[in-house]
């Protein structure tokens, strides 16, 4: 009997789930109502059930989020009868006086880490689960499945434990925790073709349907909820696009399709010369070690 | 489809980075903009040709200095297979992130730079590729085109390293003369070195047997967690999940459960909640036994007709990873499976010479990268299999109890 590589990818990543739930006390699995953070709880529910998930759903919302990501994420939490436990940005920003990014390419995106980092701390959040891949970006592909993070977070790429087999230490001293990554070997296509698979459901804004955006810098950025603030080079348009990745509307941009099903979108990601971090996200392309110096700085 | 997992390995600079964007760049999968970006940053290089390597070496100090730190993680594939690339570091500093890397590798690519034939590194690291049970090691002997690509080079090469791998336990060993630079060989067959017949690196990845490197008679189940909804439809469902690590089960099989002892059937095994016949590695499931038996993580459920091991004292390889010395009398805490116990340090019975393969005795303390075979003492009885029989089964780590770090990687031998 030989798996098919989704099944080994899908065994791997219970595995790394389960120990998770094996080890931490108070573990956390954050869930944005993103493509990967949706795997995530499909896998946590084929990792789990029938008995109830060993952690909350967290979500760390901006305020800038996509409204269909949200309803799906409440919907999701409802149907599935799990906690789900939400802090605000907005609320960081006002009790510790932060000082949001302003201009023409602002984004909260970054201010994400301190609201992340505090709820830790709030709840005393000793793992939390996440859906980062290693084929996203270059400072992912590096990264241990257990990431042991400091009290602030941060993540030391010159210092990473020894991790062997499909032997995960999980030991930490106080106020340490570890980010764990379970789909760290999936690409992107190997999530879009387990999520067919498994035929799991989707916001909507994953497939084609009309919308008005601007075009910036030759990217397509979303009017939703006047996140971005239009300026006078910017041109309105209303076009048929879909997200490739679904995170802050302020850095999220849209690709053009015309792709209305998961067969349609998919054939379009295989048919894609450009990656998808590259398409679609405007915070990876400041500079050179955009990613490593967030990951230095407490971020995902 | 199938899945290999293999890494590259050898001396710094020999060009194991650059064979891996050789090989992502000739079979098309590296995506435009991940291009533009590395030739936007080789842009600083004097000869302005794009630098393949910084494919892979994606962190700041990488790039700075022109050398591999910690492993990076690749993937692609071709209408054949799927592949999980592990780049690992030549520097000797850094030999334990190759360690980390190459443990769950298939194939090894053993780089040698053509001029300067096997270094310390190339033995350092085929030992260590030896140890983990790695069956499968491709000699890649690169820079060709440094050499004229002269056969005679080759040929020396290979007779050199031949003599090295019968002295491993190495399964199959395979020699091709390559540039990274120039891509000879790697997708492309080379047009400089028409005295070579074998198979390009490509062609040998997408067709070497892989489907009898897994373990399917001991069967193994570690136990990581257990189900227990206490609903009031469910409140008897008592569920052991874990992952089949190696071999396989059917329902109404035998089991005993170390360390206990205790024995009972299999009641029934699940994926999802739905039942299966048969199960085995590497699937995750839920198994359901026919009789009440103490079991909790940490546990190893396995089939009666094939017992592990079971013993307080063990032998063991070990390359050992901490910068602080390991030596007789210290305790760490051992990992096997997901069964965690003190252990002491009773014997370092030999060090290896990475150079000359050869077994020092006497040795009172190990040093960050040294390879030994070592006697632990466990506080609890431990229950493994010997690693050369059951890669899954046979390895475990030592953690440091103050630093919470893993400092060492066992390979299982036997009882002492
Ligand atoms: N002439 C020639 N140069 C090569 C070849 N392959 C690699 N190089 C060069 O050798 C140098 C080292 O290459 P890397 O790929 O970074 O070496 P590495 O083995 O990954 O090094 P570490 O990861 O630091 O151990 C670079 O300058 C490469 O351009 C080759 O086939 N021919
Ligand atoms: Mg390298």
């Amino acid at each position: 009997m030989k798996l098919d590589y989704l099944d080994q990818l899908e065994s791997e990543a219970i595995h790394i789930m389960r120990e998770v739930a094996g080890q931490f006390e108070r573990p956390a699995l954050l869930f944005s109502g993103g493509k990967d953070s949706i795997t995530l709880v499909h896998l946590a529910l084929k990792a789990f059930r029938p008995g109830k998930f060993p952690f909350p759903l967290v979500h760390i919302d901006t305020g800038h989020n996509f409204q269909e990501a949200l309803d799906y994420r409440d919907a999701m939490a409802e149907r599935i009868g799990e906690k789900l436990i939400v802090r605000y940005v907005e609320d960081t920003i006002r009790e510790k006086k932060l000082k949001e990014p302003t201009g023409r390419n602002a984004t909260r995106n970054g201010l994400q880490t301190f609201t992340l980092l505090d709820t830790i701390e709030e709840f005393e959040f000793d793992a939390c689960i996440g859906g980062a891949r290693r084929d996203e970006e270059k400072a992912r592909a590096k990264e241990r499945v257990f990431s042991v993070r400091d009290e602030f977070g941060s993540w030391d790429p010159k210092r990473q434990r020894p991790e062997l087999w499909n032997l995960y230490n999980g030991r930490i001293h106080k106020g340490e925790n570890v980010r764990v990554f379970p789909i760290s070997n999936w690409t992107e296509l190997d999530v879009w073709n387990y999520i067919r698979r498994e035929k799991i459901q989707l916001p909507s804004i994953y497939f084609a349907h009309d919308r008005e955006l601007l075009i910036r810098d030759g990217k397509l950025m979303a009017t939703a909820g006047g996140v971005i603030k239009p300026e006078a080079d910017d041109q309105r348009v209303t076009r048929r696009v879909r997200f490739r990745t679904v995170g802050d509307i302020s850095c999220t941009a849209a690709s053009e399709s015309t792709a209305e099903t998961l067969d349609a979108v998919i054939d379009e990601i295989q048919a894609t010369r450009i990656s998808e971090r590259g398409e679609t996200r405007m915070d990876d392309q400041l500079s050179e070690a955009a990613m490593e110096d967030r990951k230095k700085g407490g971020y995902f | 489809m199938d899945l290999l997992r293999f890494i590259t390995a050898g001396s710094v600079d020999d060009g194991k980075s650059t064979l891996i964007g050789r090989l992502l760049y000739d079979s098309k999968s590296i995506l435009a903009d991940q291009l533009e970006a590395i030739e936007r940053a080789s842009k600083s290089r004097d000869d302005g040709e794009i630098d393949l390597a910084l494919l892979t070496d994606g962190l700041r100090s990488e790039r700075e200095q022109g050398i591999t730190i910690d492993v990076a993680y690749r993937y692609f594939q071709t209408p054949v297979r799927k592949f999980i690339i592990v780049d690992a570091p030549g520097h000797i500093q850094y030999t334990r992130n190759m360690v980390t890397g190459a443990s769950n590798c298939q194939l090894a690519i053993v780089l040698v730079d053509a001029r300067h034939g096997v270094a310390e590194q190339t033995r350092r690291h085929s030992l260590i590729a030896s140890l983990l049970g790695i069956p499968h090691i491709v000699v890649a002997i690169n820079k060709m085109d440094l050499v004229d690509y002269s056969q005679d080079v080759f040929s020396d090469i290979c007779i050199h390293y031949a003599e090295l791998a019968q002295k491993l336990n190495v399964k199959h060993v395979t020699y091709i003369p390559m540039s990274a630079l120039n891509g000879d060989n790697v997708v492309d067959r080379s047009e400089s070195m028409p005295w070579y017949e074998g198979q390009t690196l490509l062609e040998h990845l997408e067709t070497v047997e892989i489907a009898d490197d897994l373990n399917l008679t001991q069967a193994r189940f570690p136990v990581q967690y257990v189900i227990r909804p206490q609903t009031p439809e469910l409140h008897d469902y008592r569920g052991y999940a874990g992952k089949i690590t190696s071999g396989q089960f059917r329902k109404g099989d035998a089991i005993t459960v170390f360390p206990s002892g205790e024995t009972s059937t299999i009641d029934a095994i699940e994926i999802a909640e739905t039942e299966l016949e048969e199960a085995a590695t590497p699937m995750s499931v839920v198994m359901h036994l026919a009789t009440d038996v103490d079991i909790s993580r940490g546990d190893l459920i396995v089939r009666s007709d094939s017992q592990p091991l079971s013993s307080q004292t063990v032998e063991a390889m070990l390359c050992w990873m901490d910068s602080k010395e390991f030596k007789v009398g210290n305790k760490y805490v051992l990992q096997v499976g997901t069964f965690r116990t003190r252990c002491s340090v009773r014997e370092i019975t030999y060090q290896v010479n990475v150079n000359t393969y050869e077994q020092i005795e006497g040795v009172q303390q190990l040093r960050l990268n040294d390879l030994a075979k070592v006697i632990l003492r466990t506080a609890q009885p431990i229950s493994f299999d010997p690693y050369g029989t059951n890669r899954a089964s046979g390895g475990a780590i030592l953690i440091d109890e103050t630093s919470n770090v893993t400092v060492g990687a066992l390979m299982l031998v036997g009882e002492a």
